[in-house]
């Protein structure tokens, strides 16, 4: 096993690639641990399906290198890397019976009949799949299906990472908290390298430890799930993590107030010092969960109309027209909600400040 | 206006696809049909459009019987999974192609077409082919396609699902403005109970061919009539454990004891004997929240931050149970902690599985 390096990746699938804009990797230098798990998030058309095929070895880069450990592998086609790869539906072979589908890696590789009974007992184990072996693989629900892909990786006692494209994108919601759940399960188990590559943030946030977030070609943030939803450096990542996303408003500052529309919000210090040292067009950023709704005036509220309700079930999301904008607000299943006018409480610690779309910082 | 299905079955290949269903869906509401995959919903659906006959049972729209009317002698629209488009055709023509069948005037034609593409925010798009376009505006030129007709019925399948998780959230919120215009009947299918409850309205539950449940959509969700229900219904999957009552004392797994006291009225006045509890991931915690709580051990399996919440996979013996906590809360697996559970939020079910007690229903004592 080994970390992997990106080393000033840039890939175009265009023979002469002329501006940016012809790239679908712009220059992406990144390392990963070794048995790290990691997501590579993003909406289509960003990226991450190449940057995955580029560490499969499926797609050489355009330029750069990729490095496990100290091995240039830049050239090696996928079979000469140890890495298994998992796609958004399932590659089987439907005839053959379970044990043979996850035998199948290793009788390629001609290894030794006996060991291959024994590796293809304890990965059923870990999968829970020692029950079906003898089956058929067509005859399987699809999540069954996904384990035997992963079960083919997890196999070859030489694997240094698994890489994963959507896997869970034909699986029913409650199968997907199953599954995904062994998923980190094995993590914890055999602290492979896992990356997983998706479009969907509660699949990214809870698979990983560290989540790269990919707009247009580019990593925009690397970070914690944590870090993510609190202190997202780019508005996209504001936007595009969360449900609904953060609430941006074009704002300037006077003093430590941001003015939007004829409201002034009050900023703490350090933020606003921090606004005034920044050039560019300026926006404020903030969560829906921390939108406080109030049905009385308090102190440092500004009031904003009510749009809608929407009942949730454990939440509920609020929509208001604030200073001539829509914003939301997500307030716990039990909270009370004005009627008509509310009174909005925006609490400065959970205020961003973004300039030019960049967190100021 | 409404569509009536009268004791509708389907079977193909000696299999039923449908069994024995009667509902009567109206306008004015967003109608979602919710259940796994192969539930049902599509077979559901093709019968409503007329695509497929029932082989037994009658369909009606507005009283008149419709069973065996071909679709096309229907006002119905239909919007499939896959996006189905023209690709030779412009994303003009594709949304006017349904209306130039029909005979209408070339001006009216083309103030629909550009009415509804504003509505889907493609107006700018109408001269690209549907190759140019991304997965999302392609889907949404789908959907202007079927909105365009000002069909009766407005069948809607799963439409959502081959689009990022993103896009579907903002498709989720326009859609629900978009129905509400309308004075078609919409039907709108989903294996999605986050995405059924974002479009609110009626609910009908579907599973292995037949309706469990229907009725308003936050309603059933507060109100699941059996543990099938509350299964399909959950996301996170709803915990669900056996247990007793007896001597006003919930009795879980062997050593799980929840006394009852004067909190707690209407769970002491359920008869003794053998119960299912449902409890929802969010109404465990990490921390005390009320005197009502009781605490419970268990033992962490795993947890998973999502940023803003904690879901803690946990286990007492043999019962496992998922928290889903507010806030970022590291636990290290293997460790023993305490949950805390309000009883008197407990759904309870009879043996049978049916709904006996909701903690919605009767008001939260």
């Amino acid at each position: 096993m080994s970390r992997i390096e990106l080393n000033e990746i840039s890939h175009s699938y265009l023979r002469e690639p002329k501006g940016d804009t012809d790239y679908a990797l712009k220059r992406i230098q990144s390392v990963w641990d070794d048995g790290g798990a990691y997501a590579l998030l993003g909406p289509s058309g960003c990226g991450k399906t190449t940057l995955l095929n580029i560490i499969s070895g499926l797609i050489t880069p355009s330029t750069g290198r990729v490095l496990y450990g100290d091995l240039d592998v830049t050239a090696l086609p996928p079979e000469k890397r140890n890495i298994a790869q998992v796609f958004q539906f399932p590659v089987l072979y439907d005839t053959m019976s379970v044990f043979d589908n996850l035998a199948f890696p290793l009788r390629n590789r001609h290894i030794d009949k006996n060991d291959i009974s024994k590796r293809v007992q304890e990965v059923a184990e870990i999968l829970d799949l020692t029950a079906f072996l003898k089956y058929k693989a067509a005859g399987l629900a699809a999540d069954a299906k996904q384990k035997i892909s992963l079960g083919r990786g997890l196999v070859r006692s030489d694997v240094a990472a698994i890489l994963f494209d959507e896997p869970l994108t034909v699986i029913d919601p409650n199968l997907k908290w199953h599954l995904r759940r062994e998923l980190k399960e094995i993590h914890e188990k055999l602290k492979l390298t896992l990356i997983y590559v998706t479009h969907d943030q509660m699949e990214a946030l809870t698979f990983a430890d560290k989540v790269m977030v990919m707009y247009e070609g580019e990593i925009v943030q690397i970070g914690t799930p944590q870090d993510l939803v609190e202190n997202p450096e780019h508005t996209f990542v504001g936007y595009f993590i969360g449900s609904p996303g953060m609430n941006f408003m074009q704002c300037t500052l006077n003093g430590n107030v941001a003015q939007v529309d004829g409201a002034g919000i009050i900023l703490d210090q350090k933020t606003a010092d921090l606004g005034h040292k920044s050039q560019g067009k300026l926006e404020l950023g903030i969560r829906p969960m921390h939108v406080e709704l109030s049905s009385e005036q308090v102190k440092n509220s500004l009031p904003a109309k009510i749009k809608s309700v929407e009942d949730l079930g454990s939440y509920k999301i609020v929509t208001l027209n604030f200073a001539d904008k829509i914003l939301r607000a997500k307030l716990a299943e039990g909270a009370s909600v004005p009627s008509d006018k509310a009174w909005l409480v925006f609490s400065p610690q959970w205020i961003r400040l973004y300039s030019d779309g960049r967190l100021v910082k | 206006m409404d569509i009536i299905l009268d004791s509708v079955s389907k079977t193909v290949n000696g299999q039923i696809h449908i069994n024995n269903i009667s509902l009567k869906i109206e306008s004015g509401a967003t109608n979602v049909i919710l259940g796994h995959t192969l539930a049902g919903k599509t077979s559901l659906l093709r019968l409503m459009a007329g695509l497929d006959r029932p082989t037994s049972g009658r369909i009606l729209v507005d009283g008149r019987d419709v069973t065996g009317l071909p679709v096309r002698k229907r006002s119905v629209a239909v919007v499939y999974q896959q996006f189905v488009n023209y690709p030779s055709m412009t994303i003009y023509n594709n949304i006017a192609s349904s209306l130039k069948m029909s005979g209408m005037k070339k001006s009216e034609i083309d103030r629909k077409v550009r009415k509804t593409a504003a509505m889907l925010h493609i107006e700018d798009l109408l001269n690209r082919l549907p190759a140019e376009l991304s997965g999302g505006q392609q889907q949404r030129t789908a959907i202007a396609r079927s909105l365009v007709k000002d069909a009766e019925l407005l069948l809607l399948d799963e439409p959502l699902v081959n689009l990022d998780y993103k896009l579907r959230e903002e498709l989720q919120v326009e859609l629900q403005d978009i129905f509400k215009q309308r004075k078609a009947i919409v039907v709108y299918t989903t294996t999605e109970p986050t995405e059924a409850l974002i479009l609110g309205g009626n609910i009908v539950v579907i599973h292995e061919g037949s309706v469990l449940q229907s009725g308003s959509t936050p309603e059933v969700y507060r109100n699941p009539a059996t543990i099938n229900v509350a299964q399909v219904f959950s996301d996170p999957p709803i915990n669900l454990l056996n247990g007793t009552i007896q001597a006003n004392t919930i009795r879980l797994a062997n050593d799980i004891e929840i006394p009852l006291n004067s909190h707690h009225n209407i769970l002491k006045s359920l008869p003794a004997g053998n119960y299912m509890f449902g409890l929802r991931p969010n109404h465990i915690h990490l921390s005390r929240v009320g005197e009502k709580d009781a605490e419970i051990r268990v033992k962490i399996e795993l947890a998973e931050i999502n940023g803003t919440e904690t879901f803690i996979h946990v286990n007492h013996g043999d019962f496992h149970l998922v928290v889903q906590e507010y806030g970022i809360h590291p636990l290290q697996i293997g460790s023993d902690i305490s949950i805390y559970v309000d009883p008197s939020l407990l759904f309870v079910y009879d043996e049978k599985g049916s709904l006996f007690l909701s903690p919605f229903k009767n008001g939260l004592d």
